[in-house]
């Protein structure tokens, strides 16, 4: 450009700030974009409920098991979100991850490999099955529907013949136990816990810091105190609650701590937040969701895009595999089977992730997954049958899938879509 | 205005199968003006567009840029040229923001992790050089933006490459009074920036009030090339219906090229 202007305000980004903030947040909301508040506002009314109904619903022993029970699905649901970013759906993420547990036990007890061997296979399991979906998706053009419906049936009759027809594989390796029945110890909680918050707060600082330095629109300090101290509270109280002694007979055996799949699901949650919000490939997967053909005319290998979501969702449901191989300490035919895929699916989108591709994040599968446990565990504590809390997760997918359609329909209306 | 052309063709044919689309076209687009290519519906245009942007790889033809023969065989080679393509339906994404859409497949990195202050920076600085004043602010998702809004990025998209080049396809097609309006001035601007503007359309008052010189095509032949105060709106739509329009065009439509 020969001309030379003075930077115009106006077309600059305006400077954020707190009351701004809420405000743009407000119109988001009444415009039809939710995000996480349906599932924040369920998950609260949820509590609120069961803490009144049954007051060992508070308990500290229950407030960790809903750590333990809702980290498989939420792990599934993290890698569905890359699928339903693009639009498509993975129906059989749920026995993917039953499949990779059984290559995990069978590699352990009937091979006798070593734990990282066996974690390693059941990973590559779970790439070379996503690999293979993907490619029928996206280079063959079959709907995902489709090719994961047929999965879904092909992968169950797999594990069938990986536990030998029928037979429960008991894991007795302690590293894979320990994930999810063994906890922290209660002072490296903290320590964890004070890194997190640290790190988190330099983030947001040296980034505002940045932007200011060059002249651009920055967060103000008051919301890097809010997001600051949003964390620290929820995250002290969390790991206060964790580290409190929830066994009965404390002499005889101490049972206090994070549970060890905390930090790996936050981990995981950390990971692929910042593949898909903070690099050019996260972009091309919103792209891709939002007008895959904008998206092939800016240079983007859409194929690429959508094999490589597919051995992601893959990828992470084999990793859910292994937890709940864990979490059971043995793998049978039903592992990842019945309700997991439905449950996870719905973690992902009750958490604000959309069924119709382009809008999602993978914290919404924790704030999901956070619903689908404590569901299942209050209702449980209520004494209800299966047949009950099937029903009722059942409505709540759907409840979860009618907010997500009429969001949209109003975000059409309000033209913010 | 300099007299050479920053794009010309010349002897460009095209064929699908048995079906020739155009037959010896010639055209020139010229830095600092805005060129309009009319031409009925089947005439050749958007063939002749894509023979330009890459998509299409032409029969045979000389392509000359800044007056060195090219070749342009993809659309990313017709990029790395300066020349710039912005379609007649949009190829922005609703769920991304300004300058998300703008940097699109091309997005800047330190390292692994997107640099998006300086794509914040360079997007600010490509719109305030077009003097667009409309959009509220340049984080603000595309699905909020009206028509001419969304016209106005992806423009601004086109010209954020250094493009030389930038090819307008039915820009205004979509759009109401006000931003067409809004929008010819922004076609006008880029011109006035120095860039050659190559714009496709039916409508006469739009192609009249924005250009400097007309290329009419007529069953996939050039039927003329001229300033467009040399002549009136009637010789327009006469070569774009019948080829000729007195002295003008072609001397001999139904058989072979006079």
């Amino acid at each position: 450009m020969s001309t030379t202007m003075v930077p115009d305000k106006q077309t600059a980004a305006p400077a954020p700030s707190l009351g701004g903030n809420a405000r743009a947040y407000i119109g988001r909301v009444r415009g039809g974009d939710m995000g996480a508040l349906p599932a924040i506002l369920g998950l609260l009314v949820l509590c609120t409920a069961f803490a009144v109904l049954r007051p060992v619903f508070l308990s500290a022993i229950n407030f960790a098991n809903l750590f333990t029970q809702g980290a498989a699905i939420s792990v599934i649901a993290m890698g569905l979100v890359f699928v339903l970013l693009l639009g498509e759906i993975d129906l059989s993420a749920g026995y993917t991850s039953g499949v990779c547990a059984a290559v995990l036990a069978v590699m352990m007890t009937q091979n006798g490999q070593p734990w990282y061997l066996s974690v390693g296979a059941a990973i590559l399991t779970g790439v070379v099955i996503g690999l293979i979906l993907g490619a029928l998706v996206a280079k063959l053009g079959i709907p995902s529907f489709v090719v994961t419906l047929a999965a879904f049936l092909g992968f169950q009759g797999l594990l069938l013949v990986l536990v030998n027809e029928g037979n429960n594989i008991a894991i007795r390796d302690p590293l894979i136990i320990a994930i999810e029945n063994k906890n922290l110890p209660p002072s490296l909680g903290w320590i964890l816990y004070a890194v997190c918050v640290l790190v988190y707060a330099a983030i947001q600082v040296v980034r505002a810091r940045r932007r200011a330095g060059r002249g651009l629109a920055a967060d103000t300090a008051g919301i890097i105190a809010v997001r600051v101290g949003a964390l620290v509270i929820l995250g002290g109280l969390a790991v206060y609650a964790l580290n409190l002694e929830r066994s009965r007979n404390a002499l005889l055996v101490s049972l206090k701590g994070v549970p060890i799949v905390v930090p790996v699901v936050l981990a995981l949650l950390i990971i692929w937040t910042f593949v898909l919000r903070r690099t050019a490939y996260g972009r091309h997967i919103y792209a891709v969701g939002g007008n895959a053909e904008a998206a092939r005319r800016a240079g983007i290998n859409v194929d690429r895009i959508r094999v490589s979501a597919f051995v992601i969702c893959s990828g992470m449901a084999s990793i859910g595999g292994i937890i709940l191989a864990s979490q059971a300490s043995s793998v049978d035919p039903s592992t990842g089977g019945s309700d997991v895929l439905l449950f996870a699916v719905g973690a992902a989108v009750i958490g604000g992730t959309s069924l119709f591709g382009g809008k999602g994040r993978v914290l919404d599968a924790i704030l999901g997954g956070a619903v689908v446990a404590v569901i299942n565990n209050g209702m449980g504590l209520m004494g209800y049958s299966a047949s009950v809390k099937y029903i009722v997760t059942g409505l709540v997918l759907l409840l979860a899938a009618g907010v997500d359609a009429l969001s949209r329909k109003r975000a059409a209306a309000s033209g913010l879509r | 205005m300099s007299s050479q052309p920053v794009l010309e063709i010349r002897g460009l044919d095209k064929s699908f199968g048995p079906v020739q689309v155009l037959h010896n076209v010639a055209f020139s687009a010229y830095a600092g003006e805005v060129t309009s290519l009319v031409g009925d519906n089947g005439a050749g245009k958007s063939t002749m567009v894509k023979c330009i942007g890459g998509t299409y790889t032409a029969d045979a033809g000389e392509f000359l840029f800044d007056g060195r023969p090219v070749q342009v065989n993809s659309p990313r080679e017709a990029a790395d040229l300066g020349i710039e393509i912005v379609y007649q339906d949009l190829a922005l994404c609703d769920n991304l923001d300004i300058v998300q859409n703008m940097f699109l497949g091309r997005e800047k990195k330190s390292g692994l992790v997107l640099d998006e202050a300086t794509m914040e920076e360079m997007a600010a600085k490509t719109l305030d050089s077009l003097s667009v004043r409309t959009v509220k602010s340049i984080r603000q998702h595309v699905s909020s933006l009206s028509g001419g809004q969304r016209q106005t990025v992806a423009i601004a998209k086109a010209v954020l490459w250094n493009s030389k080049v930038v090819i307008l396809d039915e820009p205004t097609a979509a759009l109401g009074v006000a931003q067409t309006a809004q929008v010819l001035e922004l076609v006008r601007r880029l011109a006035d920036n120095g860039l050659a503007v190559i714009l496709i359309s039916h409508n006469m008052n739009d192609v009249f009030a924005v250009s400097d010189r007309i290329a009419a095509l007529y069953l996939g032949r050039m039927a003329a090339q001229v300033k467009a105060s040399d002549v009136t709106h009637s010789q327009v739509v006469e070569l774009i219906t019948s080829g000729r329009s007195g002295e003008l065009g072609l001397q001999n439509v139904n058989g072979v090229t006079a």
